[in-house]
């Protein structure tokens, strides 16, 4: 399969935006600014080929809605910061490891296998949304990525948060 | 074509039989990589995510045997044994004192 290149003026003008975002958000972008421009080559690689931006460092199925939790910045990476200071790839780092107190290391997978994936998705969308009598003036979204929580009637385009996409958000309430 | 006519040869010491299943953008695997290729080790390796469909479930289907949730990089050492990802103190002892 022929890569297109990407071009080093394209991967700085993403790793801006992805540092400016990701400060505002209260995340770092590792330090280590060479590995963190590979990654985020790799990221734009994936988004050219399969038309979203998959993790660099999971192999991406090429059915977006199979791959939804691993879209960066992924469902797994705020779990991952907080057990082992950096997201899997290390694209996102603790505090720690950005002042250089820590350095990355390579983290076990907590994505689940594609069967356990599966069974999950399917319980999660009968869980959906019996309701139990509550009575909201407007239901609430979660963001999978981050968390954050927004009532009204449907879920922002882009997290304010962590700049997840819309489809990242799910039903909470 | 199969996975077997994929496979890169990076030329070295022979410190067993290393296969190394890797992806073109993971840093980790760039990092394992680097690592083999600074220790001199000779090894095999294919980047998974630029195989075509049938050859791609077929080296899914081969690190399943080790490594079933199949993350990358995963490296098969002499048939019989992995070390799953960027392990520098596992990989660090492929080499052997004699090397």
């Amino acid at each position: 399969m022929p890569v297109r290149e990407i071009s080093a003026e394209a991967v700085e003008s993403v790793y801006q935006r992805l540092k400016r975002e990701a400060g505002s958000g209260g995340y770092h972008l590792n330090p280590d600014v060479d590995s963190t421009k590979d990654l985020i080559r790799g990221l734009m690689m994936n988004e050219a080929r399969y038309g979203y931006g998959a993790c660099p460092c999971r192999l991406a199925s090429g059915v977006k809605d199979d791959d939804l939790d691993i879209i960066c910045p992924c469902d797994y990476r705020d779990p991952d910061l907080t057990e082992h200071g950096s997201c899997y790839c290390a694209l996102y780092v603790s505090g720690a490891i950005f002042r250089g107190e820590r350095t990355p290391v390579s983290i076990p997978e907590r994505r689940l296998p594609e069967p356990a994936r599966k069974k999950m998705k399917a319980s999660d969308s009968q869980r959906h949304f019996e309701g139990g009598g509550t009575s909201l003036s407007y239901p609430v979204w979660r963001c999978n990525v981050c968390g954050y929580l927004c009532a009204r009637d449907e879920p922002p385009a882009q997290c304010p948060i962590c700049k997840a996409k819309k489809e990242r958000f799910g039903r909470f309430m | 074509m199969s996975v077997k006519e994929h496979m890169k040869h990076v030329d070295g010491k022979k410190q067993g039989d290393i296969t190394l299943y890797a992806l073109s953008t993971c840093g980790w695997c760039k990092k394992t990589k680097g690592l083999l290729n600074d220790l001199n080790i000779d090894y095999h390796y294919v980047d998974v995510d630029l195989l075509a469909d049938a050859d791609k479930e077929e080296a899914i289907k081969e690190i399943h045997q080790w490594n079933p949730p199949c993350s990358f990089p995963t490296m098969v050492i002499d048939n019989n044994r992995c070390i799953i990802g960027f392990n520098e103190k596992e990989i660090q002892g492929l080499k052997t004192n004699a090397g």
